[in-house]
């Protein structure tokens, strides 16, 4: 499968996002810029993290209006599967293309660290090559990953099975409401979550479980 | 020219951890009888027209489109 990793003054999580995709599809993403209005023809757009702006005016809140995400919002209404990581995931919420908000962390901390989390839905396209329940290790670094929702959208994607991942075992590390760390649309098509997968994806990032997303959006599960 | 400011505000019920944090520490500096605080943000503006009706117009624009997150923030606008 063709991916592509989304380009953004202030994103600085990019390098390690197109190592892993080359790493685990055998082929390099291609790039692409913010100002650009077409995006080629690929099976994943991935948009990492970093500080898009700065983080100014809220996180992501600029990087939403870039005219990529015009084109990212019609290849999300075809189906082409969208992953957004950490400040990817505080983009896609700001584009309306997944419920809900990042705010700032409960603790006001940023943190940088390990947590767990919980497949809670492994019947995605992201998720396939994990099991319902399976907890599995994830770096975490972000300043403002605290999920919220109002109670009515809540009640909406923990009730379609929306909610993907759920900081396990009490590591919720920014207060996010019903532990929540990672949310698919209702399409099934774009997932955005805080937790950087792609810094746990072989045994010199000290093991590989952030590998089976991968391995599922790219459909290498075999391999 | 009009001027306009636009205030951006946590709606109720959205946790500000923020506010919070500033609420104990006017408390620490011995200020009693605080029952809440909320931080939110302001902009200053400088339209180049005459138009009210337009600039204000424009403005809610401005606060739907960016200035603005609706899903967990208020607006309101004043001309001056």
């Amino acid at each position: 499968m063709k991916s592509a990793v989304v380009q953004l003054p202030g994103l600085n999580r990019d390098r390690d996002m197109i190592a892993a995709l080359t790493k685990i599809s055998g082929k390099a993403p291609v790039t692409v810029w913010q100002t650009e209005t077409e995006i080629p023809d690929v099976d994943l757009i991935v948009i990492p993290g970093g500080f898009s702006y700065g983080d100014y005016l809220r996180c992501g809140a600029i990087a939403a209006r870039m005219p990529v995400m015009q084109a990212i919002k019609a290849k999300a209404e075809q189906g082409v599967r969208v992953l957004g990581v950490c400040n990817g995931f505080q983009i896609l919420v700001e584009a309306g293309l997944l419920p809900g908000a990042l705010m700032r962390n409960a603790s006001l901390k940023f943190v940088c660290r390990e947590v767990k989390l919980e497949v809670v839905n492994a019947d995605t396209a992201f998720t396939r090559a994990y099991a319902k329940g399976q907890v599995i290790r994830s770096p975490v670094a972000h300043h403002d990953g605290n999920y919220f929702a109002d109670a009515e959208t809540l009640k909406a994607i923990e009730g379609n099975g929306h909610v993907v991942f759920r900081y396990a075992e009490g590591t919720n590390p920014n207060g996010s409401v019903n532990d929540i760390a990672g949310v698919l649309n209702a399409k099934g098509n774009v997932l955005g979550m805080m937790p950087h997968p792609e810094n746990l994806i072989e045994s010199a990032h000290g093991g590989a479980d952030g590998r089976g997303l991968f391995a599922s959006a790219l459909d290498v599960i075999a391999a | 020219m009009i001027k306009a400011r636009v205030t951006v505000t946590l709606k109720n019920g959205v946790l500000d951890p923020q506010g919070k944090a500033i609420e104990g520490a006017l408390g620490a500096l011995g200020f009693d009888g605080i029952g809440q605080v909320r931080q939110g943000k302001v902009f200053d503006l400088h339209l180049e027209t005459a138009d009210k009706v337009k600039a204000e117009a424009d403005l809610k624009a401005m606060c739907e489109k960016l200035l603005a997150n609706t899903v967990i923030e208020n607006y309101s606008i004043s001309l001056a």
